[in-house]
C-alpha cells in the first residue's frame, strides 16, 4: 500500500492504494468518484479523460504515483454547487449526450480546451476532442455544445 | 477492465539514480516515461516487471534548446556537433530532452520552423491526451507492434503464442523463425532522415548512437539500447537555412491510430532550387525503419518536380514490402508506398499539400 496525497477537484485527498493502481482506479475505487469511465482501459477511447495540472490526460494510463501532489479535475468538479458548468448546460440544450458513456471524458477534454483557449475555432474543438470516441452522437452536436459553452464563458 | 500486475514503483530524481536502480534490479526492472506504451503492454501481460522505474522526476531529461555553432567559425570540440548530416553544413543543433512530450515538441516554435517534418509527426501521434503524456524517449524506444502481439493474454493464448512472447512460431511469416513485428513510432523516421544522434546513459557511462544505426531488424528487441540504459536526449543538426523536411502518415482514422505506413523526407536545396541532398525513410514495414538506398541520385542537381517525384516514389516502391503484421491489407499498404512517398515529397517541394487522408 502507498499513501498518496493529491488534490481532486480542489479538495486535498489522501488515500491508501497499491502502487500498481492507475489514477482511474484510485478515483473510481478508492475515492468513489465514478464519473470518469473505465472504457477500453488501454488508451484507445478517452472515456477516462481527466484534467491533470491543466492538461487533458488518460487516467487509465496514469500510474497513481505520477499523480501524487498534483491537481486533478474530473467531471464531478465541473459544476459549481447546484449550478452546472456552461459545458454541461450546453450539452443538455444541444442533446450532445445520448448513452452518456463518453460524456465525462469529452467534458474534461473540452474544459481543458476552454481553459487554455477561450475562443476556439470549430477546428480547434475537433482537434481537442480527437482523442475521445463517441459511438452515439456523430460528434456534431458535441461541437455545437462546446461552441455554445465557449460563447457563454466569454460573455 | 485491464488490471496491472503488482510492482514497486521507483521515482529517482537523477539519471545516475535511475541507472543504478535499473542495474540493481536487472531483468526485473523497466523504465517508464509517459507510460502510454508500457502500461497497455503490461495490461496485456506482455511485460511483468517487478520494478518500474519512473523517469518523470529527472529534470535533466527535459528541455528543448537550440545550441548555436561557435561564433569563431572553428569546428567545435563538442563531438555532438557534426559537420555533415542529412542537411549538410556546420550549424549547431537542436537538443530535445527525452522526457519532452509529443505535444510540446509539435508546438515548439524552433521545432516547427526548423524541422517541420518532425513537428508534424509528433503532432500526428495518437490523440491529444496521449500527446500530452507520451514522450519522445518513449516514442524512440517504443516496442514493435503486431496484430498477433498487441492483444490480451487470453486472445494470444487462444490462437497459440508467437515467437515474440511465449511461443515458437510466427503467425505472420508462418514458417519464419524471426519476428517481423512492425516499427510503429512516428518520430524515428524523421530523426533518421534528419541525421539525429541519440544519447544513452548506462552503468558504463554515456554513449552516442546515430538514429540511423539505433534500430535493428529484430522484432523482439528492435533497438541497440541495452535493457539497463536510458535514452537521455536527441540532438538534431540544424543544417543550412535552406534545409527542409516533411512527413506523411497513413492510417485508418485521422486520430488515435498508429501509422500503417510512414514516410519521412529531408533534403537541402541549392540556390537555383535544385536538390542538393535528399534522404527518405519509410517505416511500419518490419522491425526497422528503412532508409531508402540508391535514391538521392535520382534527384540531385534536378528540381524536385512532378517527374522526379514520380521516379523517387517508384524507386521507394521497389524497395518497400509491407507485411501482414499490422491491420490493413499488405498489398494495399504496398500500393500506398509510392502515394505516401509522393505526398511527402510534394510537401518538401512546396508543391502545395493535399488534404491528409
Ligand atoms: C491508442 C494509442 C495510440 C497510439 N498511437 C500512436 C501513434 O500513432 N504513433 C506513435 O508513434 N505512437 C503511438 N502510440 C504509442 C505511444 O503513445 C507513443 O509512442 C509515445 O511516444 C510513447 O511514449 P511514452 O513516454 O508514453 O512511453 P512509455 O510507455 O513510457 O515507454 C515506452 C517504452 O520505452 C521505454 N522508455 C521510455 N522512455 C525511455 C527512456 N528515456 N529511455 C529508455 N527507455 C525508455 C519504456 O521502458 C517502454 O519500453 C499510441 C498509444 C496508444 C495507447
Ligand atoms: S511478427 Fe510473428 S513473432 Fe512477431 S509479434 Fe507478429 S506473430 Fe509474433
Ligand atoms: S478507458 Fe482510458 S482511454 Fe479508454
Ligand atoms: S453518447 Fe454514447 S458514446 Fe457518446
Amino acid at each position: 500500500m502507498e499513501v498518496v496525497r493529491l488534490t481532486v477537484n480542489g479538495d486535498e485527498r489522501v488515500c491508501g492504494v497499491p502502487a500498481h493502481y492507475t489514477l482511474l482506479e484510485t478515483l473510481r475505487y478508492g475515492l468513489g468518484l465514478t464519473g470518469s469511465k473505465q472504457g477500453c482501459d488501454k488508451g484507445d477511447c478517452g472515456a477516462c479523460t481527466v484534467v491533470l495540472d491543466g492538461k487533458a490526460v488518460l487516467s487509465c494510463l496514469t500510474p497513481i504515483l505520477e499523480a501524487e501532489g498534483r491537481h486533478v479535475r474530473t467531471v464531478e468538479g465541473l459544476a459549481s454547487g447546484v449550478e452546472p458548468h456552461p459545458l454541461q448546460d450546453e450539452f443538455d440544450l444541444h442533446g450532445a449526450a445520448q448513452c452518456g458513456f463518453c460524456t465525462p471524458g469529452i467534458l474534461c477534454s473540452a474544459a481543458a480546451l476552454l481553459d487554455r483557449e477561450p475562443s476556439p475555432s470549430r477546428e480547434d474543438i475537433r482537434e481537442a476532442l480527437a482523442g475521445n470516441l463517441c459511438r452515439c452522437t456523430g460528434y456534431e452536436k458535441i461541437y455545437d455544445a462546446v461552441e455554445g459553452a465557449a460563447a457563454r464563458c466569454r460573455a | 477492465m485491464l488490471r496491472l500486475h503488482p510492482f514497486r514503483y521507483h521515482r529517482p530524481e537523477t539519471v545516475a539514480e535511475a541507472v543504478q536502480l535499473l542495474a540493481q534490479h536487472g531483468q526485473e526492472a523497466m523504465p517508464v516515461a509517459g507510460g502510454t506504451d508500457l502500461l497497455p503492454n503490461m495490461k496485456h501481460g506482455l511485460f511483468r516487471p517487478g520494478h518500474v522505474v519512473s523517469l518523470n522526476r529527472i529534470g535533466e531529461l527535459r528541455g528543448i534548446s537550440t545550441i548555436a555553432p561557435p561564433s569563431n567559425g572553428h569546428r567545435p570540440g563538442d563531438s555532438f556537433v557534426r559537420t555533415t548530416g542529412a542537411t549538410g553544413g556546420t550549424a549547431g543543433h537542436l537538443r530535445i530532452g527525452a522526457l519532452e512530450t509529443l505535444h510540446d515538441i509539435s508546438a515548439h516554435p524552433d521545432v516547427r520552423r526548423r524541422f517541420p517534418g518532425l513537428a508534424e509527426a509528433a503532432g500526428l501521434v495518437a490523440g491529444p491526451q496521449l500527446r500530452n503524456m507520451g514522450t519522445i524517449g518513449g516514442n524512440v524506444c517504443l516496442d514493435t507492434r503486431c496484430t498477433y502481439y498487441n492483444q490480451t493474454a487470453f486472445w494470444r493464448g487462444a490462437l497459440g503464442h508467437c515467437l515474440k512472447k511465449d511461443g515458437d512460431t510466427c503467425h505472420v511469416t508462418k514458417t519464419g523463425k524471426k519476428c517481423v513485428a512492425a516499427h510503429s513510432a512516428d518520430t524515428p523516421p524523421n530523426l533518421i532522415a534528419l541525421g539525429a544522434t541519440l544519447t544513452l546513459a548506462g552503468p558504463n557511462g554515456r554513449r552516442e548512437v546515430e538514429a540511423a544505426d539505433f534500430f535493428i531488424a529484430d522484432g523482439i528487441r528492435n533497438t541497440r539500447r541495452a535493457p539497463g540504459e536510458i535514452l537521455t536526449e536527441v540532438r538534431i543538426p540544424l543544417g543550412r537555412p535552406s534545409a527542409r523536411s516533411a512527413y506523411q502518415k497513413l492510417r485508418q482514422r485521422k486520430s488515435i491510430d498508429f501509422p500503417l505506413l510512414s514516410v519521412a523526407v529531408a533534403g537541402d536545396f541549392a540556390n537555383d532550387g535544385s536538390v542538393a541532398s535528399l534522404k527518405g525513410v519509410v517505416s511500419v514495414l518490419g522491425a526497422r525503419p528503412r532508409l531508402l538506398s540508391d535514391w538521392e541520385g535520382l534527384a540531385t542537381g534536378k528540381p524536385l518536380n512532378a517527374g522526379v517525384i514520380r521516379d523517387l516514389a517508384h524507386r521507394a516502391w521497389q524497395q518497400c514490402r509491407p507485411l501482414e503484421n499490422v491491420v490493413g491489407d499488405a498489398g494495399w499498404r504496398r500500393a500506398m508506398v509510392p502515394v505516401c512517398v509522393g505526398r511527402a515529397l510534394e510537401k518538401l517541394a512546396g508543391l502545395g499539400t493535399r488534404p491528409d487522408r
